[in-house]
């Protein structure tokens, strides 16, 4: 990759953390959850008869186990995708030596 | 500026800065009506009927991009796991339909999107099984649609191939949750207000929480496609995605 590339790339990735880390900031008080629970909240005061008619079969024990199997998806997925990169980038250097 | 869009600013604004927990995310287990959950899984499955036949046509025709149909996978599997903070002060995640859309056309993607869902519906109680229907035709239908459509036209439109994949994304990604906020306001029309008022009260949830996210979604799609790009040509080229001569 260019040099230009690369501070490129550098840039982009700077705004992507600050895009992450800005709201933090913004909204010091709140609670930052995706709580499934809000989402009742929201349906039940549309429809206060509402009941849920299916339970899921398995839920992640505790808050800890259900982010180690986030981050299980997060590294199987990252695996993959690098392995791939690796490969394809190795695969490039070869065909151009044959080249030569 | 006309007097509309400077409405629909403000609108925006209010909702961003209005603190409020939410659930932006996929709709929960059992929290959708059998009905509706019926309707979104038949409409979704001529979707995942037609992926299944594209990727066997493109393992068979192009080998060689059998890696990048697991990297295309992997990073959907990667981008929904990372629950990120929004402007709403609540989290959501991307999607990472874009990039396989982008690669192999939308249908491809309603498989591979579809399979992400299942697994986190059945191992993280994340979405839902009996939810999977409407989830999967939201992100894996939808999404990977409107991703597709814009990649074309803006490449039709010769605009830079950077500009072309991050509007992809991220308008795949934005209307992804655009749907499930439909697909909410349907199934639970307010009582004074009926499917408009449950849309707009869906929507402040869903897609203005979704907004920063689907701007960082497309920026790391350009990322990694730039890295695709910069060491596999011959497959983009083969797969149509880069034109030929360039």
């Amino acid at each position: 990759m260019s040099a230009s590339g690369i501070i490129k790339s550098l840039v982009l990735i700077a705004i992507v953390i600050a895009l992450t880390i800005l709201p933090l900031f913004m909204q010091k008080d709140a609670e930052f959850g995706g709580a499934d629970g809000e989402a009742e909240k929201a349906i039940i005061e549309i429809n206060a008869e509402y009941k849920p008619w299916f339970e899921p079969l398995i839920e992640p024990k505790s808050g800890e186990i259900e982010s180690l199997l986030f981050s299980l998806q997060a590294a199987i997925g990252s695996g993959i995708l690098f392995y791939g990169l690796g490969y394809m980038r190795g695969r490039k250097k070869q065909e151009e030596a044959a080249k030569q | 500026m006309s007097r509309k869009k400077i409405f629909m600013i403000g609108l925006l604004l209010m909702f961003a800065l209005l603190p409020k927990p939410a659930f932006a995310m996929h709709i929960m287990e059992g929290f959708l009506p059998l009905e509706w959950c019926m309707a979104w899984g038949v409409l979704t499955i001529p979707f995942i009927l037609v992926g299944l036949f594209s990727i066997r046509k493109t393992i068979n025709e192009h080998p060689r991009a059998k890696m990048l149909l697991a990297m295309a996978g992997a990073f959907a599997f990667v981008l929904s796991a990372l629950k990120i903070p929004s402007v709403t002060g609540s989290c959501s995640h991307p999607t990472g339909v874009g990039l396989g859309t982008i690669l192999f056309g939308p249908a491809t993607m309603t498989v591979l999107g579809t399979i992400v869902l299942l697994f986190q519906a059945v191992l993280l109680a994340h979405g839902g099984i009996t939810t999977l229907g409407a989830n999967a035709f939201s992100m894996a239908v939808v999404g990977p649609l409107v991703a597709f459509a814009t990649y074309k036209i803006i490449k039709k439109a010769k605009w830079p191939q950077g500009i072309a994949v991050f509007l992809a994304a991220a308008l795949g990604n934005l209307m992804t949750y655009v749907m499930t906020s439909i697909q909410l306001a349907l199934a639970f029309p307010a009582e004074t207000g009926g499917f408009m008022a449950s849309l707009v009260k869906f929507m402040g949830i869903f897609a203005v929480t979704q907004i920063p996210l689907a701007i960082s979604e497309g920026i790391l799609t350009v990322l990694v496609f730039n890295a695709i790009a910069a060491y596999s040509k011959g497959e983009l080229k083969d797969l149509n995605v880069l034109s030929k001569e360039a």
